[in-house]
């Protein structure tokens, strides 16, 4: 390995392991209301509004909204991770200490996204958990579960870094989460499947990117989808490839960071 | 031999127009402890941003220790240490993770870091406040922390931007002698202060840079000869309201215990004080009114007032 990236190597554990250790000290604010949301959900759709409404196909609805609820989380967290983490660095501008170091553009970026990701695993991992005291999860296609849960985190961590480039303030940083990824997400079919709707708005549905991440994780765990499983796939890797060309050169221009 | 910093016709204009830096050249040899002087807005903190790499330059060429900026960046980063004038670090992380953390930005394992952490800890008496949060610090304490954390990949060029501001004067006192230990080890060392006794005390060169030029370089030795008439400020034992009578010293009463006089160097004391004496004057002690580099200061930088108006 060359001295150039040893360094960066040794850089990336860093930043990692600071990203990790900031989600890890503020646990009530990054793991537990996650938890909390998403117990609620279970309890209020899943079991009391869920027993009214039936299945969906051959699944319980509470089947059904399992991993809809499990993306939802890792969607929300991994974005939110980034865009709070890299907009405070540049508030206190101890991102700074990052730009005057030899740390290559490409080795920040992986690690800012690695950081949203695990945290975005890690709420996932405890949504999980939860789930199990719901309803039975069984796991019908691994591969695809672990790809779709990973390009999702890592497509929504990118999202988060661009937002926190551009927010100038605390309140840019809320902006996209509550008016863009919210509503998506609600339309996303995560409570339905798109199959109810009329045939209009089902077509209309299919532009919302986050309806093909969370029927392709469906489909990874019960094996039912409303989409095109290599379609949802594909769209998530020429997604997460933009986005980080785009961080890459944002990074490199310094834009909201250097003068 | 190979300068520790080598700029040559640096230019910076910012979005707005202004143009705070008009074509910089500037040497600093290495080994060297050198003072970079100049009013508010004259263009020393866009210099220090332009070699961190915060600031974009517009024109110009910047070398340090041979590293070109835009060659090698990475090389130039590695041989540099800089303490900004204002606090940059994560107000809720713990000294001495702030110091882990950076060593590894630069490549240094995390056993390695920890070890230098806590060197640097201990030499500026920080290491008891290891596991505080830097928010907890006092503004003197946050300056050496800033000061650690710029010395943790040991760099060969250490900028301070203005690092003793705030800060009480036996600390300041301290830092002086702490820097200068740096210094003597090899660390070349480039400062930027409003405390013209310190870059007296401790700089061998001195640069001035105002409007975004730079208007004076030399040796703090030689600059200090170029200063021709001193002023003192004599402490009269007697009360005295009728002024003495001075041949060939201008002189005016402060207040009735104190004397004002200017006196060229080629003159000397004696001759006043003979002349004192001759009145019955007795003094009882001798200052200067001012720190004579900060008359020089104010003397060249009233001159390029001057050039720029015109």
């Amino acid at each position: 390995m060359s001295p150039e990236l040893a360094s960066n190597w040794v850089a990336l554990q860093t930043i990692v392991r600071r990203e990790v250790r900031r989600f890890t000290r503020i646990w009530p604010q990054t793991l537990v209301p996650p938890a909390i949301t998403m117990a609620l959900y279970f309890v209020i759709f899943g079991r009391l509004i869920g027993s009214q409404v039936g299945g969906v196909g051959q699944f319980s609805y509470m089947e059904f909204i399992v991993p809809g609820l499990i993306m939802m989380s890792v969607i929300t967290n991994s974005y939110s991770n980034v865009v709070s983490s890299f907009f405070s660095s540049k508030f206190q501008r101890n991102v700074e200490e990052l730009l005057v170091s030899p740390v290559s553009p490409h080795t920040i970026l992986i690690g800012y996204t690695i950081g949203g990701a695990l945290r975005g695993l890690a709420v996932a991992f405890i949504v999980t958990l939860l789930s199990l005291f719901f309803t039975h999860l069984q796991v019908h296609h691994l591969g695809v579960t672990v790809l779709v849960i990973l390009l999702t985190a890592i497509t929504f961590s990118l999202g988060g870094f661009i937002n926190a480039v551009y927010a100038r303030n605390f309140d840019d940083i809320s902006i996209v989460p509550t008016f863009v990824l919210t509503p998506l997400t609600y339309l996303g079919g995560v409570f339905y499947s798109i199959s109810l709707l009329p045939e209009f708005w089902q077509h209309v549905s299919l532009v919302n990117p986050i309806l093909h991440m969370v029927n392709a994780f469906r489909y990874g765990i019960l094996g039912v989808s409303d989409i095109n499983i290599g379609i949802a796939i594909g769209m998530m890797l020429l997604a997460s490839t933009v986005l980080y060309i785009v961080c890459i050169r944002l990074l490199k221009s310094g834009r909201g960071m250097r003068q | 031999m190979t300068p520790a910093l080598s700029i040559r016709q640096l230019t910076k204009t910012y979005a707005n127009g202004f143009q705070a830096l008009k074509g910089i050249d500037l040497d600093v040899a290495e080994g060297d402890f050198f003072a970079l002087l100049g009013p508010n807005g004259a263009g020393k903190s866009t210099t220090i941003g332009i070699l961190s790499t915060l600031v974009n330059k517009s024109g110009g060429s910047v070398e340090v220790f041979g590293h070109d900026l835009d060659r090698d960046p990475s090389g130039l980063k590695r041989c540099l240490g800089v303490v900004p004038q204002e606090f940059n670090f994560n107000q809720f992380e713990k000294c001495f993770d702030i110091l882990t953390t950076q060593a590894g930005y630069y490549g240094i394992p995390l056993k390695q870091a920890k070890e230098r952490a806590e060197q640097y800890l201990t030499q500026l008496g920080l290491w008891d406040k290891r596991d505080s949060a830097s928010r907890e610090l006092s503004g003197g304490m946050k300056r050496r922390l800033m000061i650690a954390r710029a010395l943790i990949h040991q760099p060969r060029l250490l900028i301070l931007d203005e690092p003793t501001a705030g800060v009480d004067i036996e600390l300041r006192r301290s830092m002086w002698g702490f820097l200068t230990e740096l210094n003597q080890q090899g660390i070349t060392i480039i400062l930027t202060t409003h405390y013209l006794e310190e870059a007296e005390q401790l700089c061998r060169h001195i640069g001035i840079i105002d409007h975004g030029r730079i208007v004076e370089r030399s040796s703090m030795k030689d600059l200090l000869k170029t200063l021709h008439v001193e002023t003192f400020l004599l402490d009269l034992k007697e009360s005295t309201l009728v002024m003495p009578q001075l041949s060939g010293y201008p002189a005016r009463m402060v207040d009735d215990h104190t004397l004002e006089v200017q006196v060229e160097k080629s003159q000397g004391v004696n001759e006043l004080f003979r002349q004192l004496a001759a009145q019955k004057v007795e003094v009882l002690s001798l200052r200067n009114k001012s720190n004579r580099l900060e008359e020089l200061f104010v003397s060249l930088v009233e001159k390029n007032l001057k050039k720029v108006a015109q």
